[in-house]
C-alpha cells in the first residue's frame, strides 16, 4: 500500500491539521508516513494545500506531485489538483462549496458534502474530518479509529468534548465511500 | 631605589607599532592598568577591532580574539553568554564601531549586553591612509575629502554617546580624552567604572576616549602637539566630554 | 526503540544539534529556517544553554564567532540570502580554525528569489562561500532522521580538524515532517575536554589568541597549507555517500538531499518500466565522493545528475568522470519541484533516444 495524498482548501480550512493528523495516525498504526505543508506566503489567506504519505513501505519522496488520492475542499483546488490525480486514483470533492463538476473520468471521484455535514453535527470547523473520514474509508489506507487516536497528540489544547465532535465527524465522513 | 611605576602586568613587553603621538598606546596602558587594579586578567578576554589596533590581540596579556570589521560588539556578546564567568571588552576605533559596526554596537546597547567597550575616535581611519570617518569634523581634510569634510556629499559626524545615551539598554556612557594629562587619569577611572559594571552585572558600558592621530590628520598636525591642539580646539566642541548615561541598575 | 515522534526538520535539525552538545546559538530570522531559531529560543535555556536573536545575520555569525571561540559547540543557521550574509564570518572562522556549525535551509535564488525549497547554493556551500582558500565540512540530510543525525557527525569533524561545518538542506527538508530517530547518545557538553585552544577563564596559563590574520611575509601560505593537511585527512576519512540498487545498473541518478529522494521514487518507476536504474548520493558534498565515482564510472555507462539547480553539482561529477562514462545532466533552478515522472522522461530519453550529453548539450 502506498498512498500519496494532497489535501488542498482556503487557509482556514484546517488543510494543514489534517495533513499532520493523517500522519501522525499513520505512524502511529505502524506505517511509514511523510508531511510536507506548503508554507510561507502560500499561508497567509490564499489556498493552502499539503502532501502526505502513508506507506506500508519506504516513502519515496515527500513531495506529492501525482496524488493517488486528492481531498479538494474548494472550488480553486479543483481545478488546480484534479489534473493531477494518478490515473485509477481518487478525487474526494467537498461539494459543499465546490460548483464546478469534476471531467476526468479514469479516476474515482467521491462527492461529499463536508461543510453541510459538518453543520448538522453543529460545528462547521470539523468539516476537515469529515473529509478525512471519507477518505478513510474510500482507500483503506488509514483506520478512523487510528485518526481518533491521534487527535489528542496533534490538537494538545483541545477538550474531550470537542475531541469527541471531531470523531463524530470522522465516523460520518466515512458514511460517504 | 624605589620603584614608583612599572608596566602593568596586562601589557606585553613587547615593541609596538603605533606612530609617535598617537593616542592608542596610551589607552591600552590605562585599560591593562585598570585590569590589574580589578584583578581581572586571568579571566578577561579583549577583542580587537579591525583599524589600527588590530594588532591589540599581541599586546594585552589575556585571552585575545581578533575578528571581522566592525563586529567586536557581536563578539564579544558571543564570548560572554557562552563564557558568562569572563570579563569581555570590545577595543574599537571610529570606523570600526561608528561605521562599518554601527548596527553591532547600538543592539550590543539595546541588548544592555554585559560587556565593556573601549571606543576610540581620533576622527579618521587611521590603518587605510587617512581616509574620511564617520566622526570626521566638517571642514576636516582627509584623503576621500580632500577640501575637507561638506554636509551635501558626506553629512556630519556622528556622536555614539550622544545617540547611545536615547537605548534604554545603554547603562553606562562617558566621553574622555587622553590628549592632556587630566584628560588621561579621567579616562582611566572612567575605564574602570565601565570594568567594575561588567563585574557587578550592571549591563553595557561604553568610554568614548577622543584621541590623536598626528600621522593622518594632514601635514599641519604631524607633530605631536599640534595633534594635542587638534583635539582640544577641534574635536573638544564637536565631541564634548562628559557622563553621557549612568543608569542605575540592579 | 524509544517511540517514534513526528518532527519538522527544521526541528530535529535542532533538537540534533543540542543533543550533539551545541549550548549557543545566534541567528536571525528568515523563511524557510525559522523553527530552527523558535525552537532553540526555549529549548537551550532547558540545558543550560545560551540564545540570542541577532540583529541581523552579519551579527549572528560574529556572535558564532565569538562563542566558538571559547571552545564551546555553537551553532547558527539561516536560508540562502541569509547564508550570504554571514560568508564574511564563516571565512574568518576557517581562518581561525574555529568549529562552528552551520545550518543553511536553502530556497530559490538569486537575490531575494523565493521561499521554496532550492539547492542552488552547492557551490557556495562547497567552495568556501566566502573570500580565501578554504574549505568547509558539508553534510546534505535527505530526510528529518538525518537532519536530527548530521549535526553530531559535523561537530565530531569540526572539532576533530577545526573547520566550519555545514548542513545543507532546504526548505523542504526543514518544513517537511517524518518519524524522527535519534541515533547517537546525546552527549553532555561537561564531559567534553575543553580545547587547548578555546579563549576563558585561564588561570595563569600563557594567553591565548584567536585570530585569522599574519601579516608576516609567507605567514599566510604557512596557515592555509597546515590547514590544507588537514584537509587531506578529511578526504581519505569523512566522505560519505550512499548507493542503492547499482550493482546490475546500466544508469546512475547522481543526486544529494531531497532531489536523492525523487530520485528514488523515479528509480523505482524505472524499474517497473524495465530500466536498470541505480543511485548514488553524495552525503557529504564537501568532500565530494570522487574516488567512488571514479571507480563507477569503469563500468557504468550513463550517469544522469538531478538537481534543483541550474547544473552546479554536475561539474563534480564532471570532474571525476573525466569523459570515461557518459555524463547528462537533469537540472531545474529556481525552486521548482522535480518529479519522479520527468527523471524517468530523462532517463528514457538518454537510453531509448540518445539524448545528447551534459558536454554537448551546454
Amino acid at each position: 500500500m502506498y498512498q500519496g495524498i494532497k489535501i488542498s482548501g482556503f487557509g482556514g480550512q484546517g488543510v494543514i491539521s489534517a495533513g499532520y493528523l493523517l500522519a501522525q495516525a499513520g505512524m502511529m498504526e505502524g506505517k511509514e508516513v511523510s508531511f510536507f505543508p506548503a508554507y510561507g506566503a502560500e499561508m497567509r489567506g490564499g489556498t493552502a494545500n499539503c502532501s502526505v504519505v502513508v506507506a506500508s513501505e519506504e516513502v519515496t519522496t515527500p513531495i506529492v506531485s501525482t496524488p493517488d488520492t486528492a481531498i479538494v475542499l474548494n472550488e480553486p483546488s479543483l481545478a488546480k489538483f484534479e489534473p493531477s490525480v494518478k490515473p485509477g486514483g481518487l478525487l474526494i470533492v467537498n461539494s459543499s462549496l465546490v460548483n464546478s463538476k469534476p471531467t476526468r473520468t479514469d479516476i474515482k471521484i467521491l462527492f461529499v458534502p463536508c461543510n453541510q455535514v459538518a453543520g448538522e453535527l453543529g460545528n462547521g470547523k470539523v468539516m476537515n474530518m469529515v473529509a478525512l473520514g471519507a477518505f478513510a474509508a474510500a482507500t483503506g489506507a488509514i483506520t478512523v479509529d487510528a485518526i481518533a487516536r491521534a487527535l489528542p497528540k496533534v490538537y494538545k489544547k483541545l477538550k474531550p468534548e470537542v475531541i469527541e465532535l471531531n470523531i463524530k465527524a470522522l465516523k460520518r465522513g466515512a458514511e460517504f465511500k | 631605589m624605589q620603584l614608583l611605576n612599572k608596566k602593568p602586568e596586562s601589557l606585553l613587553d613587547v615593541k609596538m607599532h603605533y606612530c609617535p603621538g598617537c593616542g592608542h598606546g596610551i589607552i591600552h596602558r590605562l585599560v591593562a592598568e585598570v585590569m590589574d587594579e580589578l584583578g581581572i586578567r586571568a579571566r578577561t578576554i579583549g577583542v580587537a577591532p579591525v583599524g589600527c589596533a588590530v594588532f591589540a590581540d599581541t599586546y594585552f596579556n589575556c585571552d585575545m580574539i581578533q575578528g571581522p570589521h566592525g563586529r567586536g560588539p557581536a563578539e564579544a556578546t558571543g564570548i560572554k553568554r557562552a563564557k558568562p564567568g569572563t570579563i569581555v571588552f570590545s577595543y574599537q576605533g571610529d570606523g570600526d564601531l561608528a561605521s562599518i559596526g554601527m548596527a553591532e554596537i547600538v543592539h550590543a546597547a539595546i541588548r544592555s549586553e554585559n560587556i565593556t567597550v573601549i571606543f576610540v575616535n581620533n576622527a579618521i581611519y587611521g590603518m587605510t591612509g587617512g581616509q574620511m570617518a564617520p566622526t570626521t569634523l566638517m571642514g576636516q581634510k582627509a584623503t576621500t575629502c580632500v577640501d575637507g569634510r561638506n554636509a551635501k556629499q558626506a553629512g556630519y559626524p556622528i556622536k555614539m554617546c550622544e545617540m547611545l545615551a536615547t537605548v534604554d539598554g545603554a547603562t553606562y556612557l562617558e566621553r574622555t580624552t587622553v590628549h592632556n594629562a587630566p584628560g588621561v587619569l579621567k579616562t582611566k577611572a572612567s575605564l574602570k567604572k565601565a570594568f567594575q559594571n561588567q563585574i557587578d552585572g550592571k549591563g553595557f558600558s561604553m568610554v568614548e576616549v577622543l584621541s590623536m592621530c598626528p600621522t593622518n590628520w594632514g601635514t599641519r598636525l604631524d607633530n605631536p602637539s599640534e595633534a594635542t591642539k587638534f583635539v582640544a580646539e577641534g574635536m573638544l566642541p564637536v565631541f564634548p566630554l562628559g557622563v553621557y548615561k549612568d543608569a542605575q541598575r540592579n | 526503540m524509544a517511540e517514534k515522534k513526528l518532527m519538522k526538520g527544521n526541528e530535529a535539525l535542532s533538537e540534533g544539534a543540542i543533543r550533539a552538545g551545541c549550548r549557543f546559538f545566534a541567528g536571525y530570522p528568515i523563511t524557510p529556517q525559522n523553527e530552527i531559531p523558535e525552537y532553540m529560543s526555549w529549548r537551550l535555556p532547558q540545558v543550560g544553554g545560551a540564545f540570542v536573536q541577532a540583529e541581523s545575520e552579519v551579527s549572528a555569525i560574529n556572535m558564532v564567532y565569538g562563542a566558538g571561540a571559547t571552545g564551546v559547540r555553537c551553532m547558527t543557521s539561516s536560508s540562502s540570502p541569509g547564508i550570504s550574509l554571514k560568508q564574511e564570518g564563516i571565512s574568518y572562522a576557517a581562518g581561525a580554525d574555529l568549529p562552528i556549525f552551520i545550518g543553511n535551509v536553502m530556497r530559490g535564488g538569486p537575490g531575494l528569489g523565493n521561499i521554496a525549497g532550492a539547492q542552488g547554493d552547492y557551490w557556495q556551500a562547497t567552495r568556501g562561500g566566502g573570500h580565501g582558500d578554504y574549505r568547509t565540512f558539508v553534510m546534505a540530510p535527505n530526510s528529518v532522521t538525518e537532519m536530527a543525525n548530521f549535526p553530531h557527525k559535523c561537530f565530531e569533524v569540526s572539532f576533530k580538524y577545526r573547520l566550519p561545518s555545514m548542513v545543507l538542506a532546504d526548505g523542504i527538508l526543514g518544513q517537511m515532517m517524518e518519524p524522527v530517530e535519534f541515533k547517537h547518545p546525546e552527549i553532555d557538553p561537561s564531559t567534553l575536554t575543553e580545547p587547548d585552544w578555546a579563549l576563558g577563564v585561564n588561570n595563569n596559563r600563557a594567553k591565548r589568541i584567536v585570530k585569522s590574520y599574519d601579516l608576516k611575509e609567507g605567514g599566510v601560505e604557512i596557515m592555509v597549507n597546515e590547514r590544507v593537511k588537514r584537509y587531506r585527512q578529511i578526504e581519505a576519512a569523512e566522505t560519505i555517500y550512499e548507493e542503492k540498487m547499482l550493482e546490475d545498473a546500466e544508469i546512475a541518478l547522481v543526486a544529494y538531499g531531497i532531489s536523492a529522494r525523487v530520485c528514488v521514487a523515479a528509480m523505482k518507476l524505472a524499474r517497473e518500466k524495465g530500466l536498470k536504474v541505480g543511485l548514488f548520493r553524495p552525503i557529504t558534498l564537501w568532500p565530494f565522493p570522487k574516488a567512488r565515482l571514479v571507480e563507477l564510472s569503469k563500468k557504468m555507462k550513463h550517469f544522469l545528475v538531478v538537481e534543483m539547480s541550474l547544473g552546479q553539482m554536475v561539474e563534480d561529477v564532471q570532474l571525476a568522470l573525466n569523459g570515461r562514462s557518459q555524463l547528462h545532466l537533469y537540472a531545474k533552478p529556481g525552486a521548482s519541484v522535480i518529479t519522479a515522472d520527468e527523471i524517468y522522461k530523462a532517463m528514457d530519453n538518454i537510453v531509448k533516444k540518445g539524448a545528447k550529453e551534459y558536454a554537448a548539450a551546454k
